[in-house]
C-alpha cells in the first residue's frame, strides 16, 4: 500500500509543476505591461517602476518563477493590490471558511445519500425507490442559488432557526452559519452519490459472495452493512473525489448567495480588481487542492479495495 | 422410504417456477429424492437443467423472482418449505452448508480470509474472537492448507483457485454440518486440483459422516464421488438409481448419451466420446411429453404423449422412458 501511494504521489509532481507554471505565467499573459494596465493610463513612470519592483517584474523570468515558488512554499504571495494585506494571510482566513463548508457539505451529502441508497437498492423498482429517485432528481436539477434562497426563505426568514447570511462568530457560530450553505451544496452532491451507490449496491447484491454469505446463514444486517456496503462504496469514492474537486471552484455562487467570506467570493473580487497576486495565489491553491483531493481519494480507494494495492 | 432414522433430507414433488414473458417457466418440475446420513447423492445434467436451483431451494435461496410452487422438503422429519424464514435461516450454515462453483467469486474480495472465517465461526458456531481464530487455523490445516496463519491474513485474490476452494470448504465444515451442498465444486478448477478437492471432500465425509449433495454437469465427477445419481433434464428427472447401476446400465437415452459423451483419460480402443446432438432445451418452448425428444436418437410418435415420471423409485433404478425394451 505504501509503494502504491508513493507512486501516486510521485505522479502528482509534474501536475503540480504544471499548475505552478500556469499560475505564475498568468500575470505575463496579460497583453502589454501588467503594471501599466493595473495602474491605468494616467500613471507616472515612477509609479509604474515602483510597481514593477514590488511585483518583481524587473527581474529575469526564471528568477521570478523561483521566487514565486519559494514564496508559495512559505504561503507568501506578496501583497494584495486591492487590500493592503499579505495575500497569504488574506487567503488563509478565507480558505478556512471554504474548507469547513466543503467538509460539512460532504458529510451532509454522505449522511443523506447512504441511507437513501440502501433503502432504494433494497426496494428496487418499488414505490420507495421511485420516490427517492424523484427527490434526488428534484434537488439535483434545481440550480443551487435557487435552492439556497429557498432554504434561507424557509429556515431563516420563516422559522428563524438559522442566520440568513454571514459567517457568524466563534466556532459554534461558524458551524451554525454554514448549515444552510452546506445543505445547499450537500443536496446537489447527494443525488450523484446516491445514484452511484444504489447501482453499486444492486450490483453487489447479485454477486456470488453475497449468496455465499447468505448460505452461511449470516444475518441480513451484517451482510448489507458489512459485505455489500464496503464493496459498493468503492465506485462511489471515485465519484465523490471527482465532484469535490469540481465543487471547490463551484462554491463561488453559494458563497455569494450566503455572503460567506470564502475563497470563491475572494476570487470574484480579485478578478474584478485585477489583483494579480491574489489571482495567482488562488489559482495555485485551487490546483494544489484538487491534486490533494485526488491523492486522498486514491488513499481511501486503496484502503477499501486491497486489489489496487499492487 | 420416509421417516427412517437414517433419513436426513426428503424432497418430494419439488416444483420451482420463474415468471417469464408469456407464462411460467418451470426450472424444476416434480423432483423427488432423498439424502441419507453419510451418503453422497449426485444431481447431474447440462447447464440450465435446474440442478443448481434445486440445490438452492434447499437453503431457501431460490434467486428472485423464482419461487417454490409446490412440493415438500423434509429436513430430519421437519417440513422446511412452510417453516418460518427464521427457522430456515438457523439451518443455513449450521446443519446444512454450501460450497460453490467459482471459489474466486464466492469469497468477498475486500475482506481477508481470516475476517470471513472468523465472522462465520463467531456468528454461526458461537465462538469468541480468539477461539474463532484458533479454530479457523485448525480448519485451514484440516483442509490441507499450509501456513494457516499466513492464509488468514491473505485476501482472496492472493490465493490460487484450489486454495480458495479449500478455504470455502473450511468455512463450510466449520459448524460440522450434517449435509454439505456442493454446486459444481470442481468445475472452475484444473484436473489435478479437481481430484484433490474431491479426495478432500471424501476424506472429510469419512471422518465426520456428513452427507453430500453434489451437483455437476460432469458425469465423471458424479460417478467417482456419489452413491446415488439423479439425472435431470429441462427441470425434470429422467433417471435415478444407485451410481453403479446407472453407470453400468443406463436406462434413459439421455443418460446413455451423457455416458457416451464422457471423455476417458486412459487411451483405449473404445470409440471416442460422442457428444449429444442438438441444443440444450429451451424451457420456454418444451415439446409436449418427453422434453428430450428433439435430441433423442430413438424418438417416436408416442414420445409426445408419455407422462414424464419415473417408472420406479431410486432404489429400484427408475427411468422416465417407457420405450426401453422396444428400442431398435
Amino acid at each position: 500500500m505504501g509503494a502504491y501511494l508513493l507512486r501516486r504521489a510521485v505522479q502528482a509532481i509534474p501536475v503540480l509543476i504544471g499548475i505552478s507554471l500556469a499560475a505564475f505565467l498568468l500575470i505575463h499573459l496579460v497583453p502589454g505591461d501588467p503594471a501599466r494596465i493595473l495602474l491605468g493610463a494616467q500613471a507616472t513612470p515612477k509609479a509604474v517602476a515602483t510597481l514593477h519592483e514590488q511585483l518583481g517584474l524587473d527581474r529575469p523570468l526564471p528568477t521570478q518563477y523561483l521566487n514565486f515558488i519559494t514564496g508559495a512554499v512559505h504561503f507568501e504571495f506578496g501583497e494584495s493590490l486591492s487590500q493592503k494585506v499579505g495575500v497569504g494571510k488574506l487567503i488563509g482566513t478565507r480558505a478556512e471558511v471554504t474548507l469547513l463548508l466543503l467538509m460539512m457539505a460532504t458529510l451532509l451529502s454522505i449522511t443523506i445519500a447512504v441511507p437513501l441508497a440502501v433503502a432504494a437498492a433494497l426496494r428496487r423498482n418499488r414505490p420507495v425507490d421511485h420516490s427517492i429517485r424523484l427527490f434526488s432528481m428534484f434537488t439535483f436539477a434545481m440550480p443551487s442559488f435557487l435552492l439556497g434562497l429557498l432554504l434561507i426563505l424557509f429556515f431563516s426568514l420563516k422559522l428563524k432557526w438559522l442566520p440568513t447570511s454571514g459567517y457568524g462568530s466563534g466556532f459554534g457560530g461558524h458551524l451554525r452559519a454554514l448549515i444552510l450553505p452546506a445543505l445547499t451544496v450537500g443536496l446537489y452532491l447527494a443525488p450523484i452519490l446516491l445514484r452511484t451507490l444504489r447501482i453499486g449496491i444492486i450490483d453487489t447484491l447479485g454477486t456470488e459472495y453475497i449468496e455465499a454469505a447468505r448460505a452461511r446463514g449470516l444475518a441480513r444486517r451484517l451482510i448489507i452493512f458489512k459485505h455489500v456496503l464496503k464493496n459498493s462504496v468503492i465506485p462511489t469514492v471515485t465519484v465523490l473525489g471527482l465532484n469535490i474537486g469540481f465543487l471547490l471552484s463551484g462554491l463561488v455562487v453559494i458563497e455569494n448567495v450566503f455572503s460567506l467570506p470564502g475563497l470563491g467570493s475572494e476570487l470574484v473580487t480579485a478578478i474584478g480588481n485585477r489583483d494579480y497576486p491574489t489571482i495567482q495565489a488562488l489559482t495555485l491553491v485551487f490546483g494544489v487542492s484538487v491534486v490533494a483531493i485526488n491523492l486522498l481519494t486514491d488513499l481511501l480507494y486503496s484502503y477499501l479495495d486491497p486489489r489496487v494495492r499492487l | 422410504m420416509n421417516g427412517t432414522a437414517s433419513e436426513l433430507l426428503a424432497v418430494r414433488d419439488l416444483t420451482i417456477g420463474f415468471p417469464a414473458p408469456g407464462g411460467l417457466l418451470l426450472a424444476a418440475d416434480g423432483i423427488d429424492f432423498d439424502v441419507a446420513v453419510g451418503r453422497t447423492v449426485g444431481l447431474v445434467g447440462e447447464s440450465g437443467c435446474g440442478k443448481s436451483v434445486t440445490l438452492r431451494s434447499l437453503l431457501g435461496l431460490v434467486p428472485y423472482p423464482g419461487e417454490v410452487l409446490a412440493g415438500t422438503i423434509h429436513w430430519r422429519g421437519e417440513e422446511m418449505l412452510t417453516a418460518s424464514g427464521k427457522r430456515q435461516a438457523t439451518l443455513r450454515g449450521t446443519e446444512i452448508s454450501m460450497i460453490f462453483q467459482d471459489p474466486t467469486s464466492c469469497l468477498n474480495p475486500v475482506f481477508t480470509v481470516g475476517n470471513q472465517m472468523v465472522e462465520t465461526l463467531r456468528k454461526r458456531a458461537g465462538l469468541g474472537r480468539r477461539e474463532a481464530r484458533t479454530r479457523a487455523m485448525e480448519l485451514l490445516d484440516r483442509v490441507g492448507l499450509s501456513a494457516p496463519e499466513k492464509r488468514l491474513a491473505a485476501y482472496p485474490h492472493e490465493l490460487s483457485g484450489g486454495m480458495r476452494q479449500r478455504v470455502m470448504i473450511a468455512i463450510s465444515i466449520a459448524t460440522r454440518p450434517r449435509l454439505l451442498l456442493a454446486d459444481e465444486p470442481t468445475t472452475a478448477l484444473d484436473v489435478t486440483t479437481q481430484e484433490q478437492i474431491l479426495a478432500l471432500l471424501k476424506e472429510l465425509q469419512a471422518e465426520d459422516g456428513m452427507a453430500i449433495l453434489l451437483v455437476s454437469h460432469d458425469l465423471g465427477v458424479i460417478s467417482e464421488t456419489c452413491d446415488e445419481v439423479v439425472v435431470m433434464y429441462a427441470g425434470r428427472m429422467l433417471e435415478a438409481g444407485y451410481d453403479r447401476e446407472v453407470m453400468r446400465s443406463p436406462r434413459h437415452p439421455y443418460t446413455r448419451g451423457l455416458i457416451e459423451a464422457m471423455p476417458s483419460l486412459e487411451v483405449t480402443d473404445e470409440e471416442p466420446p460422442v457428444p449429444i446432438g442438438g441444443q440444450p432445451p429451451d424451457l420456454t418452448a418444451l415439446p409436449p411429453g418427453c422434453p428430450f425428444q428433439p435430441r433423442c436418437k430413438f424418438v417416436r410418435d408416442q414420445c409426445a404423449e408419455i407422462p414424464v415420471a419415473l417408472d420406479a423409485t431410486l432404489a429400484e433404478h427408475g427411468s422416465a422412458c417407457p420405450f426401453e425394451g422396444v428400442r431398435s
